[in-house]
């Protein structure tokens, strides 16, 4: 596979803070690529200077095996665009809005009214070529950012944390265009998430980042189908738990990660150990049912969060637990919250550090 | 008894404005004469201000460098230089003796436009450079990834902060055509040349002539109402005309 842009030893330093510290990465054309990692870690640094908006302090950049100098920062810029995690739109209309890009590269009227035409049907916004962009919802400003990024029809899209401020039903729809757009338009796309289930379903390639380096690159099923330690150190998120572990009679392992709650795990160990169970390996019901699975635990939903297909929900059996379920399931199953219910995992699902 | 001075005081006062209006009313070439050359030179000293004023503004706004919190601070303090003051150092500058005397400027319509520029110019750069600075900081980082140059991004950061722009250039005008110190002193208020609303305002008082100076007091009013409702009637149409330019 082509190799659309590249980062050589890349550091980057603003005064005495490092942001990035000799990061090495290559972006494969065609590809999405997730920069996974928690805030602070450098994910925005490293667009921007994808973007082509910050120089490296260290380190060169390449794009289409051309290296980016000050001479043709400005001709690469033509070739990528970003989408900033806040939204940032110009005072005026969503069709001026979506236009001014295209306007800067002196396209012809005719084909700024197409191409902004389809990139509006694209997200979902026919018809508001007049309306006021600031006047939108939050998650229709989003979409407009992103048609405007998306008319340029530019190699390579950088989003920055592009669902971080939406609502679980907007976050689908922006990931579901970002899927179509690098689908039907062939658009390289590299973006910043620090949500695991966001990174899980949506990109070929994840680079993990933390403390303004990649500490690990692969696709998810490699990142996250044998845990590493680099996920967890900032993961500290779903299904993610410090505990005694013991060796058993019967030679399973029991970890106690506190409130009353033993986790039964079928790798051996002993000590203070950290645990990660998938959300999707958890099945949930709302009664008990007689199961091969050692893990069984009844307690109450506290969090719903709607994902479009499917639904997550916290359950708090003592310690928070999200599971993960089919819209389906969960509408046939008629859950709210507060709504008792029974989580069932099997002791190999348990993943030890 | 000092009721009835008040009451006679009201008559005479009142009497004066009649007058004055009738004066308006009439066209007055004398009155007209001085309106036309007060819109001429502050608009033209609003203008020069802009053009200088404004890429100082974007510079104090957009870059960072050593020194700009100083001066800032020094165009904030010109602000409010009394306008004699300032034309008294005009004067001096302009003056046969001066060095800039060899141009002939003293006493011309020249000196009071590039005195009362120079009178605005800290106003306009403060207003604006906060305007500007309002505008939130990633329209920059947005304008340039979406392929603008700098100039373009310039151009982009100015749309922005359209709004306080536009207050700039108004509240220099005001400043310009209020004011009566740089006007005098470098333009000589020479009737029919030089003089202007605030000067002639001035001269005519100290002759009693009063239905005059009243009638130009009610003009400099009017000017000042009437630009600033112009304004916000131009606002309410601009936006009228960017929605009536996006097809459907």
């Amino acid at each position: 596979m082509a190799i659309i842009a590249e980062l050589k030893n890349v550091t980057k330093l603003y005064g005495t803070k490092m942001a990035l510290g000799s990061v090495n990465l290559q972006v494969d054309e065609g590809e999405i690529l997730a920069l996974l990692g928690p805030n602070g870690s450098g994910k925005t640094t490293l667009l921007k200077i994808l973007a082509f908006l910050e120089k490296p302090t260290l380190g060169e950049v390449y794009f289409s095996n051309r290296k980016v100098t000050d001479q043709n920062m400005m001709q690469m810029r033509m070739k990528s665009t970003m989408v900033f995690q806040k939204t940032v739109l110009f005072d005026t209309t969503v069709y001026d809005n979506v236009a001014y890009g295209l306007k800067v590269r002196k396209t012809p009227k005719k084909e700024i009214v197409e191409r902004v035409g389809r990139a509006l049907e694209l997200v979902g916004l026919e018809g508001f070529n007049k309306r006021h962009a600031k006047k939108l919802s939050g998650g229709e400003q989003q979409r407009v950012a992103l048609a405007r990024a998306i008319a340029l029809k530019t190699k390579l899209l950088l989003l920055d944390e592009p669902t971080a401020n939406l609502d679980p039903k907007n976050a689908a729809l922006v990931e579901e265009i970002i899927a179509t757009v690098n689908r039907e338009l062939k658009t390289t796309i590299v973006m910043a998430t620090h949500n695991m289930f966001q990174a899980k379903n949506l990109p070929n390639r994840i680079a993990l980042m933390n403390y303004g380096r990649i500490s690990e690159t692969g696709t998810p099923k490699e990142i996250f189908g044998k845990l590493s330690k680099n996920l967890v150190s900032f993961a500290s998120l779903e299904n993610t738990f410090v505990g005694k572990a013991k060796i058993t009679e019967n030679g399973t392992t029991l970890i106690d990660i506190g409130n009353n709650v033993e986790v039964a795990a079928t790798s051996k160990c002993q000590g203070k150990v950290s645990v990660f169970i998938s959300p999707e390996d958890i099945i949930l019901s709302r009664t008990h049912f007689v199961s091969s699975a050692r893990n069984v635990f009844k307690g109450k939903i506290v969090e719903i969060s709607n994902f479009g297909s499917v639904v997550r929900l916290k359950v708090d059996v003592g310690k928070p637990f999200t599971v993960q379920i089919t819209k389906r399931s969960f509408n046939e199953m008629k859950l709210n919250l507060n709504s008792e219910v029974y989580i069932t995992f099997k002791a190999s699902s348990v993943q030890i550090l | 008894m000092s009721f009835t001075l008040v009451i006679l005081a009201m008559v005479d006062i009142l009497e004066g404005i009649i007058k004055a209006l009738q004066l308006i009313v009439s066209g007055d070439p004398t009155l007209y004469g001085i309106l036309y050359r007060s819109l001429l030179f502050s608009g033209s000293a609003a203008v020069l201000a802009t053009l200088w004023g404004t890429p100082i503004a974007m510079l104090l706004s957009l870059k960072d460098f050593r020194g700009k919190t100083i001066i800032k601070g020094f165009f904030n303090t010109l602000i409010g230089i009394p306008t004699v003051v300032l034309g008294l150092v005009l004067f001096l500058i302009f003056s046969k003796s001066g060095p800039l005397g060899f141009l002939g400027l003293l006493y011309t319509p020249a000196a009071i436009i590039l005195g009362e520029a120079v009178l605005v110019t800290p106003i306009l750069i403060s207003i604006m450079t906060s305007a500007i600075e309002a505008v939130d900081p990633e329209i920059v980082n947005l304008a340039k990834t979406l392929g603008a140059s700098e100039s373009q991004t310039a151009i982009a950061v100015l749309k922005e902060a359209l709004n306080g722009v536009l207050l700039s250039n108004i509240a220099s005008f005001n400043r310009a055509i209020a004011e009566l110190g740089v006007a005098l002193l470098v333009g000589g208020n020479i009737a029919g040349s030089t003089d202007i609303l605030t000067t002639a305002i001035s001269r005519y008082t100290a002759r009693g002539d009063l239905d005059l100076a009243v009638a130009l007091g009610i003009l400099l009013m009017i000017i000042i109402f009437g630009i600033n409702m112009i304004v916000i009637a131009t606002r309410k149409l601009r936006w009228l005309s960017i929605l009536g330019k996006s097809p459907q």
